[in-house]
């Protein structure tokens, strides 16, 4: 199995010009997994384009810490019903085309 | 290449401020960012479009430049160049990166854009971003995705061989770490979304991991029972048909459906729903037995 590639919180906040409490607030709220090693905190490479999003929210379009929790929050139904829409196309794709 | 009204996209006045600029950036990107529209063409179009021009009015010099030569900026390297002449040049540090957080849509502005401003438009940030995330559609067939297989993708002019697991739904995503557009200052590369359009290219309909087909019996067969062969996602198999079996009855060959994705080894089930075809063109002599029978049948029934 591949070793996830992890990414110091630290830098992160360095590069996005974000606080660290506000990727805390995020992990707290579930949307972010922080990983705990020797007393230094990351998160994983695959995690970082989510996170980048909703610093991008918050420091860009000064959307407040609720606001990007209701829009992750939201961002995640859309995905679960996206596929529940591809499974329904593709049942009904196969009733219409009998 | 047309003229490109930065002030109209904002929906701003050629006297706004640079406070009026921001926030009408910020309330239409709220609006498009297509990390809130996921998987729509419109708004990513629509955001790319309010990027480049807040990326031309928020600065300063950029704003200057469109302001004087906009309408007329095919004399705008002129303009470059008459400057440079009188030394009045203003060193730029720029060399193509973007100023916006979120990395994603870096580098992708208009030709307008590029002919007036060039790299040099976009100011300068020594802060690394991950690359562009490339959506691409293949399209396959279902016969293909029954199997396991390797493709070579041409990706941003390199070639990538990936494997893809049988088993693939129409309209699945799957996601390649890394092989989007290269990060920006050392940044990490974007993502490869690959969606798949399948075409079904067999009698079979698929539901998910399970097959359904139709299979004609004849009148006889259906009566008095008897073997016959069905055609399978991976060959015939030899089928026992019960006495007496009516049209409409559904017969489940469990194993006999679709590969499971990423399932190794497990597939879904096969739903074969019988139809009775009745003979046509009738002999007397068939014509007269089936009288028989009905006869006795209805003083059996009577």
């Amino acid at each position: 199995m591949k070793t996830p590639s992890l990414i110091q919180i630290e830098q992160v906040c360095i590069h996005c010009k974000v606080d660290v409490s506000f990727i805390h607030s995020l992990h707290e709220l579930g949307h972010i997994e922080v990983i705990m090693e020797n007393d230094n905190h990351f998160i994983t490479e695959e995690q970082l384009k989510a996170l980048e999003s909703m610093i991008y929210f918050h420091t860009e379009l000064h959307i407040n810490l609720e606001g990007v929790d209701a829009i992750a929050h939201l961002l995640k139904k859309i995905e679960t019903l996206q596929d529940e829409l591809t499974v329904t196309k593709n049942r009904l794709n196969a009733y219409l085309n009998e | 290449m047309e003229f490109i009204d930065y002030y109209g996209i904002l929906g701003l006045a050629k006297t706004a401020t640079q406070e009026e600029i921001k926030k009408a950036y910020r309330k239409l990107a709220r609006k498009y960012h297509p990390d809130l529209n996921p998987n729509n063409k419109e708004a990513e179009k629509k955001f790319k479009e309010i990027n480049e021009a807040h990326e031309v009015l928020s600065h300063p010099e950029n704003r200057k430049k469109y302001d004087q030569y906009g309408k007329d900026w095919k004399h705008a390297d002129a303009y470059e160049e008459a400057r440079k002449q009188q030394g009045q040049s203003q060193s730029r540090t720029g060399s193509g990166q973007r100023t916006q957080t979120g990395g994603e849509y870096a580098g992708d502005f208009s030709d307008f854009f590029e002919s007036m401003f060039g790299g040099a438009g976009r100011q300068s940030s020594q802060t690394r971003f991950r690359g562009q995330d490339i959506q691409a559609e293949l399209h396959l067939k279902l016969t293909d995705v029954s199997k396991t297989q390797q493709q070579t993708l041409t990706v941003n002019g390199k070639n990538i061989r990936l494997t893809f697991p049988a088993g693939i739904e129409n309209g699945q995503i799957i996601k390649i770490a890394g092989h989007g557009a290269p990060g920006v200052n050392g940044g990490p590369n974007g993502d490869l979304y690959i969606t798949f359009s399948i075409e079904n290219n067999t009698s079979f309909k698929r539901d998910g991991n399970n097959l359904h087909s139709s299979v004609e019996l004849d009148l006889y067969t259906a009566l008095l029972g008897g073997d016959i062969f069905v055609n399978t996602f991976d060959g015939k198999v030899k089928l026992k048909v019960a006495p007496e079996t009516q049209p409409g009855t559904i017969v489940k060959l469990k194993g006999k459906g679709f590969p499971v994705y990423k399932k190794d080894g497990e597939f879904g089930d096969l739903y074969i729903t019988y139809t009775v075809k009745l003979p046509t063109g009738l002999s007397e002599e068939e014509k007269e037995l089936l009288s028989t029978l009905k006869n006795k049948r209805t003083h059996e029934n009577a």
